[in-house]
């Protein structure tokens, strides 16, 4: 009997270490796509940022936190500059021609063609949030930078706004009462009235979850990805496989950037086809 | 060897994308197909089609948010 227990302790042993010898790759990747407390500038040295609590909630400063800090100014100072370009006369001069591709995209390709009638009020709100995300995306792609949109606290926030615009955009238009009544599709025999209406308000919050989830897990799972096939040279532990692995991660770091331009268009597209379902309740 | 939760990750993940490529693969078909018979319609067709293909792989990240938490236990 203590024969068998000492082998299966000693083999329990073993497969602990080995767990923790392979887990080493998934420790780093996960490292290095979560928040963490440092900026990491890795060969050159970190900086360590501030911890701050307040009333027992950490609200201390973390990488996503800089990075979201440098994208929000740098949303400032170039939007700043194309409306201000615009003050002299509606012809773009400069950089503001490039910034109107993107701003006439969002109001004739997003929002018009979703919103329809009324679309000039939510046009503020879904350039907004397409320019943001689509910073925070790129930003993310720069060495030793930080993607904030891949923090679920982040997208959260996000979709919560986007919650909220949907409910007021409609209640506003269709008054309180006539919102919920309009929920509910024509033609629904009586006795489905009450499943109907769990459905549809159920329906309300699960819309912007997934508007959170979708922007969250896209972009984690791609820095993940050209993380994980970082990793695979340091896995077989030999020089030869990385022009493989370099040349695959910079296939997906391609793939990146097209994810980072479609997933601003798909969460403000999302975002203004709901607002659209809300404003105009007429199936 | 014993460790359940990331053998249920792995196998998780593969099975969610088999879902979600055999997805955008019809919806790829159609739009394609689509296109051929109507050139002048393109444009809107790989509009939905975009919107169509994000929405497919939303419903696979939600699986695969589920195999990361599974895989840190």
């Amino acid at each position: 009997m203590s024969q068998i227990d000492s082998v299966s302790t000693s083999q329990i042993a073993d497969s602990v270490a080995a767990r923790s010898n392979s887990d080493a790759s998934s420790d780093w990747i996960m490292h290095h796509v979560m928040d963490g407390n440092y900026l990491d500038f890795s060969p050159f040295g970190k900086i360590y940022l501030p911890h701050i609590e307040l009333f027992g909630i950490d609200i201390s400063i973390t990488r996503h936190v800089v990075i979201m800090w440098l994208g929000a100014v740098l949303l400032g100072l170039v939007f700043f500059n194309v409306a201000k370009s615009y003050k002299k006369s509606l012809v773009p001069k400069g950089s503001a021609n490039f910034w109107e591709v993107l701003i006439i995209f969002v109001r004739d390709e997003i929002a018009k063609p979703t919103i329809g009638k009324g679309y000039e009020g939510f046009l503020p709100y879904l350039l907004t949030a397409f320019f943001f995300i689509l910073f925070g995306n790129f930003l993310g792609l720069i060495p030793f930078s930080a993607t904030f949109t891949s923090n679920i606290a982040v997208t959260s926030v996000l979709a919560i706004f986007s919650f909220m615009v949907i409910q007021i955009g409609g209640i506003k238009n269709n008054g309180v009462f006539g919102y919920f009544k309009g929920l509910i599709p024509h033609g629904v025999p009586i006795f489905l009235l009450p499943i109907m209406l769990i459905v549809e308000i159920l329906g309300l919050f699960t819309k912007p979850f997934a508007l959170a989830i979708r922007l969250f897990a896209n972009l984690t799972a791609g820095h993940i990805v050209i993380y994980a096939l970082i990793s695979l040279i340091f896995v077989m532990q030999s020089y030869l496989i990385s022009p493989v692995s370099i040349g695959m991660a910079l296939f997906i770091y391609s793939l990146e950037v097209l994810v980072a331009l479609l997933q601003a268009y798909i969460f403000t597209m999302l975002s203004s086809l709901f607002i659209g379902m809300a404003v105009h309740q007429d199936h | 060897m014993l460790d359940l939760a990331s053998l249920a990750a792995g196998l998780g993940a593969g099975l969610t994308i088999i879902g979600g490529a055999l997805g955008i693969g019809k919806l790829a078909t159609a739009a394609m197909e689509a296109s051929g018979r109507q050139p002048e319609a393109a444009g809107a067709i790989r509009t939905s089609m975009i919107i169509a293909a994000a929405l497919i792989e939303g419903i696979s990240l939600f699986a695969l948010v589920i195999c990361f938490i599974l895989a840190g236990k």
